[in-house]
């Protein structure tokens, strides 16, 4: 959950801050400060929208750009998606961000036997392109971008993407796309993997490599530190494996014989807010800057705008409790303040019942509101990187860079994150530190209010989404129906050629995309890739 | 004489990947001196009841967070009972509304344990309720 741990002495006054970082905050921070750190205006800062871009990638800040809204969205049948999607653009939100059922994303198509009890529960389901046709129908895809989150098929789902834009008579150069698409953060700490490490990283560089020549606005990957800091990280490792993992997938890349410089400027990243407001805003401060330094210095990268840590920033699942969960709504609230602080492109945030589950219409409409007081009324569209200048803060963005460079350091020990994940080194490391956190809580060493201070014994029941099971059976019916219709000669021969593409180790996007215009079912096409590479072992960790 | 460690098979049922809550567990129950095996994410209900029966453990823990959690554990109930392994101790952790409790307890699951949970609760609740 992410708060600092006190020491206090008898009167309860605070004799020590220990961040999770592991960093100690100061009572007090002077010029002295920065000049033990070494702080320098040009090297470490640079005006805003200015190389190492510490305070914005872009000049004018939020001056010229609100922030792109994207709250999670999608559950049941893709009608119910779509008329959610067009709620919440009604209501000012300015992009997508999709949420697909479990069995969407493990590749299992809503008839199999593993998808049972799962069919639109914590998403949308999508079988086939007849899906994504009825969930964007009447949004504008050459206007409104959209985040999917999916990860182990997101080959698939971004050549679904295309298809379905192209159907609607937009062209592949206009729409914007970013499938989440990150597999290693899946096995650390998501657990939507299916195909082996190695497999699947090639996967992604299929799409990356795909997206240079074919989705020029289209952000292929977009790097979660995310969900590993969900799992239990502290911020600190939040960054140093979401590089490490860029690092991954870029060099999977470069091995293709492609340079860095033309394609990464299509990464994005998706990191989270909640916790230490100070630590928050120092970590996208240090990993802005840094991300510019080091894929600068080992990748060669000159051009400005590839240089830019771009993202998501947002979220704090894990920030948010199910015991009072109203308190939620102003924990939302402080992490938007977060978020806006720290500069970020784009954010969405944990509405308050999602503790629970996936947000009822009410909640995921607060969560849109909190954003736009913040915008709107408060004053944080009104100048660049305000924290700037703060003693405490240069000084703590300076600590933040170091720590993280030395995180970096013992992943790259091990041979870099491929490896770090195959041998379940970074597993280990994060539910090792999710259970101490977990034990720091439980002692009271660390507050979470409602949890283990100013509880009030009853937890508050909130309104659930509910699930309903004719969903599913309404999915099933559909798939039935499309298989008999679809032209069954032309789907065996499209999942033929992605098969030989997948083992000739030919780039398999254009394959997929043919595979989903024929109406070739998700489940079809993530079985090729199953017989083809077969399936991920977990290490052991314990 | 020792006593016999009590075995802990903590399983994820279902497709959902969320196991931060099943390892953090795993953790606390090694440390209060049980054996424990973790079956890793994916888990069928049949594939559970089979590494149950293989490691002949007493406990057996859902970690669920999907909110899958009744029909899971009605399959699983079920199935323990008709391989005879009914006396296995079964527990349930994850997100679980407080309203599927009695639902859940009328299945056999002994006990319920909700996110945020005091390790220490689990631990007793289990050197309590395992069969002697």
């Amino acid at each position: 959950m992410g708060v600092a741990t006190y020491i206090k002495d008898e009167k309860d006054a605070i004799k020590e801050v220990i961040l999770q970082s592991g960093i100690k905050v100061k009572p007090v921070y002077t010029p002295e400060d920065l000049e033990r750190v070494g702080f320098n205006y040009r090297e470490d800062l640079g005006d805003p929208g200015e190389f190492p871009f510490t305070r914005s990638i872009h000049p004018l800040g939020y001056r010229s750009r609100n922030w792109t809204t994207r709250q999670y969205t999608g559950f049941g049948t893709p009608e119910q998606t779509n008329e959610r999607f067009k709620l919440m653009i009604s209501h000012g939100q300015t992009g997508l961000n999709v949420a697909f059922d479990l069995p969407t994303q493990m590749g299992y198509d809503s008839d199999d036997a593993m998808a049972e009890g799962e069919v639109g529960r914590v998403g949308m389901a999508v079988d086939s392109l007849r899906d994504f046709e009825i969930a964007f129908r009447d949004i504008r895809l050459n206007k409104i971008g959209s985040g999917l989150t999916i990860n182990a098929v997101a080959s698939i789902m971004l050549a679904m993407y295309q298809s379905v834009a192209e159907k609607f008579g937009y062209r592949k150069e206009e729409i914007s796309a970013t499938p989440q698409n990150d597999i290693l953060k899946e096995m650390v700490g998501r657990g939507a993997w299916i195909y082996p490490v190695q497999a699947a990283v090639r996967l992604i560089g299929d799409t990356i490599e795909y997206s240079m020549r074919a989705l020029p606005r289209c952000s292929p990957v977009s790097v979660c530190g995310y969900h590993i800091r969900e799992s239990g990280c502290t911020p600190v490792q939040e960054i140093s494996y979401a590089f490490e993992i860029a690092f991954a997938y870029i060099d999977e890349v470069v091995r293709r014989g492609y340079e860095a410089k033309d394609f990464v400027g299509g990464f994005t990243f998706n990191l989270n807010i909640f916790g230490n407001l100070w630590e928050t805003v120092a970590k996208f401060r240090a990993a802005r800057k840094l991300w510019a330094k080091l894929l600068r210095e080992r990748y060669g990268v000159q051009d400005k705008k590839a240089l830019f840590l771009r993202g998501i920033f947002g979220g704090g699942g894990s920030g948010m409790t199910k015991q009072q969960p109203e308190n939620n709504i102003m924990r939302g609230a402080y992490y938007a303040l977060a978020a806006a602080l720290s500069g970020g492109q784009t954010t969405a945030l944990c509405s308050f019942d999602e503790a629970y589950t996936i947000p009822t219409e009410r909640a995921a409409l607060l969560s849109l509101r909190t954003f736009q007081i913040l915008m709107d009324e408060i004053g944080l569209r009104d100048t660049i990187d305000p924290l700037a200048g703060s003693y405490f803060m240069e000084t703590l963005t300076k600590e933040m860079e170091e720590k993280i460079l030395e995180e970096m350091e013992k992943v790259e020990k091990i041979g870099g994150m491929v490896e770090a994940v195959a041998s379940g080194y970074v597993q280990r490391e994060v539910s090792k530190q999710a259970y101490e956190y977990e034990k720091k809580l439980q002692e009271g060493k660390v507050i979470k209010v409602g949890v283990n201070k100013y509880t009030e014994g009853v937890d508050m029941e909130v309104e659930l989404h509910e699930y309903n099971e004719a969903w599913a059976r309404q999915q099933i019916d559909r798939l039935k129906e499309l298989k008999k219709t679809r032209d069954g000669q032309s789907v065996k021969g499209s999942l033929k050629a992605l098969e030989r593409a997948a083992k000739e180790k030919k780039n398999v996007m254009p394959l997929l995309v043919d595979c989903c215009k024929d109406y070739t079912t998700v489940g079809e096409m993530a079985n090729v890739f199953r017989d083809v590479f077969g399936e991920h072992k977990e290490p052991s960790i314990f | 004489m020792s006593e016999r460690r009590i075995r802990v098979l903590l399983a994820k049922p279902g497709l959902d990947g969320h196991d931060r809550g099943a390892k953090v567990v795993a953790h606390a129950l090694k440390e209060a001196g049980m054996e424990v095996i973790y079956t890793g994410l994916h888990q069928t209900v049949p594939s559970i009841v089979k590494q149950a029966m293989q490691e002949g453990v007493d406990v057996i823990g859902l970690s669920i967070m999907s909110g899958a959690h009744v029909p899971i554990c009605r399959k699983l109930m079920s199935m323990v009972k008709k391989e005879g392994i009914g006396d296995v101790l079964v527990l349930v952790g994850g997100v679980i509304p407080n309203k599927d409790i009695p639902i859940l307890n009328d299945l056999g699951v002994k006990g319920t344990f909700p996110g945020g949970t005091r390790f220490e609760e689990i631990t007793a609740f289990i050197k309590e309720n395992v069969r002697h």
